[in-house]
């Protein structure tokens, strides 16, 4: 397999990294509808001609037909149009459809279109143009039940996207510490060397440079490979403490506590035994082939004084510093939170009960803490009523699937968001759940497989994400020029513009996109 | 400290392969033939070379017991005529309650006593009816959780199953006037019962007596199917009598350390001429979940009765009605009564029907259960698939009559090895090290409706929809 990375410029704009081209690893990338050509192509180009989104292939001095790009047709509904190569077609030898693998991929939450239109834009920087819904899920709650209240057309303000300011604060506490700013409202989330294969870990950092946010460590370690990047890799501190040293604190804009995990409150790092390779195991200091179970919680904390205290090494160590406390959504969370700010943190990290992981029970993942949807408007009435809401940065994460997700998490009260699955999805993963053990991700992301886990070239892996999150600002601009705001910051706490359908009556409702339902077999 | 409770899992491999998930679609006639490259001869997870015939004999489709679904063939093959469905027999396992998913990841733990465990976050939808409309809490700073997944802390699952007296009364000397009655304790919060459909052969009953006996627990079975081939297992099963025919297993009655009389008016007024039969005797009552088992439980535990045993829907449902609750909402309102009159600690409440999964067991003890009883997922552990076949009188697909009771018991024990561990899992992050104390710990959990009045009434008002999804 190779990893593909032409220079065709999709999108340029000033201060803003450049989006390319940059397709599937695959032979076959999985579209919505399928085109077949059947033996009567007499391989005469026409639909090449024709298709102006680059369906039909044809190479000058070769007269074979190729397989279509079928990922790229809009199926039917082209049937308008005088370009539909099944209508124009010599020889009747095409035929569109819905493929029937659509059916099957993905789950409640992350929807097979959801995936779809992911590839999509980490391929192009664009959000699709084929019909996939890609901000909603079949999780018929939460996100998938909360809209955009429909705008006032008065409000729109006609500002291109450079105009718009997306751009996330992190230090508010004016502490002499550096007031980091990020250009984008997220950063990316904990993984693991070790979980995540390591070329996938550094096109991250490299990403994350480009697009002038961040990424973080995970509780793997710090590889050598990260060092060049350290300006924009948060230092995970986690209850293993695996590759936490005073260099590694020393390196980073920002240091990480992580007391718990959305996919798994209350239980420490899981690392399974298959992925434990001599890389992994020398970097943490371990046995290779031996499970990593981190302890749960942090035995050196037993309440709020002793998280203070945490906090205090970090600062004393590391003068430049801003500290992150990571913590998952139980029912005091809005406690917690006052808690950390009190203990000196810039950020205050809520992930939520159906965020991603390596590996983690499942009984953990499904029932543990609360959706971050319910978090975020607690913590953040609980801030205001406090008076400290702005003095501290609070992030959601856990479940935050895209740009929708963000926009609406902001709205709700939060400054910004950690994203970590949406990434791996920009790198093709489609949530098959087999990360945890054996060689790990058959796709080459999630996994230390000596073969498998190379596979994924850094420049690939950060080209796709520069193109995925550059879509993201796109409908981020977009939301915002449709309030007339020219900051993502003018949207934080704004629940006035969201409403729910569940607490809409019948007529209102129905002004607004139902949610989606499918029953899916799991 | 009690002895540290530990289930040794060994594996037992399923007899039949599992219906798996997928199947491989090909469409043949585009097929490079002897393609050097097939993407069937480099799956990363080798799971074609099971079957080296299908390659060239081509029956389609083909059902794929292991395959992870991770596509990488349809994505890769170079003729690009490969593709995935679901497997059709899989849709068919069991129904809405009891579904595909469930009854595949019981057989897995059935089979190797591991923990399900995936990668990648939670799949499922927001919240759903029934248990899936809880969470359960946990904090990491202000209140500690406990490290009980690996021994690091010793968390007890022990549960009493034996009445006890409200309050002690001593002489003036200090020595015990009250009378104190045996005790009853279960190392882990799930017991069994016999199903009441399936391929209930004497190997069958035997495989689940055989495990409740080595891990500790309770079998409540029918004395007709109790024959001397169990007697290594007295003390572990519970035979469910009734009022009219009790005095004739006065035997049984004898070797048992509980029985369990069928609820009928007056029923209280049997247990001293059961405990004529044996004195030292724990009594259950059986009776159906429904609208009057509240009342009947109030009037119960006011007498001598050590456990009231419900029996509610294979669902989870309430028995009896045209709208029937959930169990976990049955089992808050019994134990809300009961702890509104004050007399909650007289009596212990085992729940059944409807109780699927690890998960069911923590959530109906956060409910206010102090047990919960099992019945098809021993079968399924067993490998029945829930085509109720058997109900209609045809042959069992995984033929059930021939399991070997040692192989049965390993899988039931491998199962409830898992659930155990699961149980530590939700404890842990609770920060709870006693079952006893999670019972009734509704505080501590998280209800949909709680959440949404209280985070999403500020910002969304009053919801006007009833119901989850």
């Amino acid at each position: 397999m190779k990893n593909v990375v032409s220079i065709e410029i999709v999108n340029e704009k000033p201060g803003l990294p450049q989006t390319v081209a940059t397709p599937s690893r695959y032979r076959n990338p999985i579209g919505k509808y399928v085109v077949k050509r059947n033996s009567n192509c007499t391989s005469c180009g026409l639909c090449a001609d024709l298709c102006p989104y680059g369906v039909h292939l044809r190479y000058e001095n070769y007269s074979e037909p190729i397989r279509p790009l079928d990922y790229r047709c809009i199926g039917n509904k082209c049937e308008a149009n005088d370009f539909f190569c099944v209508k124009q077609c010599p020889q009747h030898a095409l035929s569109v459809g819905l493929n029937p693998i659509v059916e099957i991929i993905g789950d409640y939450r992350w929807s097979s279109e959801m995936i779809l239109a992911h590839w999509y834009m980490a391929e192009t920087g664009n959000l699709p143009y084929v019909d996939l819904e890609y901000c909603l899920g079949y999780s018929g709650g939460g996100f998938d039940k909360i809209r955009f209240r429909i705008p006032d057309p008065k409000d729109y303000l006609d500002i291109p996207d450079d105009e718009i300011d997306t751009s996330l604060l992190l230090n508010k506490r004016r502490d002499g510490r550096p007031e980091r700013v990020l250009s984008l409202p997220c950063y990316g989330g904990g993984m693991s060397f070790g979980s995540t294969a390591l070329p996938v870990l550094v096109g991250r950092a490299r990403a994350a440079e480009r697009l002038n946010t961040l990424t973080c460590t995970g509780e793997g370690g710090y590889p050598q490979e990260f060092v060049p990047h350290r300006d924009n890799i948060i230092t995970q501190v986690a209850t293993g403490l695996f590759g936490v040293r005073e260099e590694t604190i020393l390196f980073a804009p920002v240091v990480e506590f992580k007391y718990a995990q959305g996919a798994k409150p209350g239980l420490g790092g899981h690392l399974l035994g298959d992925k434990v390779t001599p890389e992994v195991a020398k970097i943490r200091e371990t046995v290779i082939g031996n499970s990593l179970f981190s302890p749960f919680p942090f035995h050196s904390v037993y309440s709020v004084e002793d998280h203070k205290k945490h906090i205090d090494w970090i600062k004393e160590i590391n003068p430049r510093a801003l500290v992150s406390v990571k913590v998952s959504t139980p029912t005091d969370a809005d406690m917690v939170a006052v808690g950390s700010y009190y203990a000196g943190a810039h950020i205050i990290h809520f992930d939520g009960s159906y965020g991603g992981t390596g590996a983690a029970p499942d009984i953990a993942k499904k029932n543990i803490a609360m959706p971050i949807e319910y978090a975020i408007p607690k913590v953040h009435r609980f801030l205001v009523s406090e008076g400290v809401r702005d003095e501290i940065c609070l992030i959601a994460s856990g479940g935050i699937r895209n740009a929708m997700d963000v926009a609406k998490a902001i709205a709700m009260g939060a400054d910004g968001c950690v994203i970590g699955t949406a990434d791996l999805v920009a790198m093709e993963c489609l949530r098959c759940s087999n990360c945890e053990s054996g060689r790990g991700c058959a796709r080459s992301i999630a996994t230390t497989d000596a073969e498998l886990g190379h596979e994924i070239t850094e420049e690939w892996a950060e080209q796709r994400l520069v193109n995925m999150y550059m879509a993201w600002r796109k409908q981020w601009c977009e939301i915002l020029r449709k309030y007339g705001m020219r900051s993502i910051k003018e949207l934080v706490g704004r629940s006035d513009l969201l409403v729910h359908l569940d607490y809409l009556d019948e007529e209102e409702r129905n002004k607004y996109q139902p949610a989606p339902k499918r029953k899916l077999v799991l | 400290m009690p002895k540290k409770y530990a289930i040794h899992t060994k594996n037992a491999a399923p007899r039949y392969p599992p219906v798996g998930k997928y199947a491989a679609v090909e469409f043949r006639e585009n097929c490079a033939g002897s393609c050097r490259l097939c993407v069937r001869k480099r799956c990363v997870y080798n799971i074609f070379n099971d079957n080296f015939s299908h390659w060239s004999t081509m029956g389609e489709p083909e059902y794929l017991y292991t395959c992870k679904g991770c596509y990488r063939c349809v994505e890769e093959c170079t003729k690009g005529i490969f593709s995935m469905a679901i497997n059709p027999e899989y849709r068919t396992l069991g129904n809405d309650y009891w579904t595909p998913a469930i009854i595949n990841s019981t057989w897995a733990q059935a089979h190797t006593g591991n923990i399900p465990v995936s990668g990648a976050g939670y799949r499922g939808p927001f919240a759903g009816e029934g248990f899936d409309s809880i969470w359960t809490d946990m904090s990491e700073i202000v209140r500690p959780t406990r490290d009980g997944i690996h021994g690091r802390e010793y968390i007890n699952t022990m549960v009493e199953l034996s009445s006890r007296p409200m309050r002690l009364e001593f002489k003036e000397d200090k020595s015990l006037v009250t009378e104190l009655s045996p005790i009853l304790e279960i190392p882990l919060p799930v017991t069994f019962q016999q199903p009441l459909f399936g391929v209930l052969s004497e190997e069958v009953l035997l495989s689940m007596a055989c495990a409740a006996n080595e891990l500790g627990t309770l079998m409540f079975i029918n004395p007709e199917n109790y024959s001397s081939a169990f007697s290594d297992y007295s003390s572990s099963l519970v035979p469910c009598l009734t009022r009219n025919n009790y005095y004739q297993y006065r035997d049984l009655i004898r070797t048992s350390q509980m029985v369990e009389l069928a609820f009928a008016p007056g029923i209280e007024n049997e247990f001293m001429e059961l405990r004529r039969i044996k004195p030292e005797l724990i009594i259950s009552v059986g009776m159906a979940l429904d609208n009057k088992s509240v009342g009947q439980a109030l009037v119960l535990a006011n007498t001598d009765v050590d456990t009231i045993h419900f029996y509610g829907s294979d669902n989870g449902r309430e028995l009896n009605t045209a709208n029937p609750r959930h169990l976990k909402d049955m089992i808050r309102e019994t134990h809300l009564e009961l702890v509104k009159r004050n007399i909650r600690s007289r009596v212990n409440l085992v729940f059944s029907g409807g109780v699927a999964m690890a998960e069911h067991v923590a959530k109906s003890l956060i409910c206010g259960a102090d047990a919960v009883a099992i019945d098809l997922p021993l079968l399924v552990a067993l490998e029945c698939r829930l085509c109720n076949r058997c109900k209609d009188g045809k042959s069992c697909p995984v033929e059930l009559e021939k399991v070997e009771q040692e192989w049965g018991a390993q899988r039931i024990i491998n199962l409830m090895s898992s659930w155990h561990n699961q149980l530590l899992e939700v404890m842990g992050a609770f920060g709870i090290r006693e079952a006893r104390r999670m019972r009734g710990e509704m505080g501590r959990s998280m209800w949909f409706d709680d959440l949404e009045r209280d985070s999403f009434g500020p910002l969304f008002g009053t919801r006007k929809v009833t119901g989850i999804g």
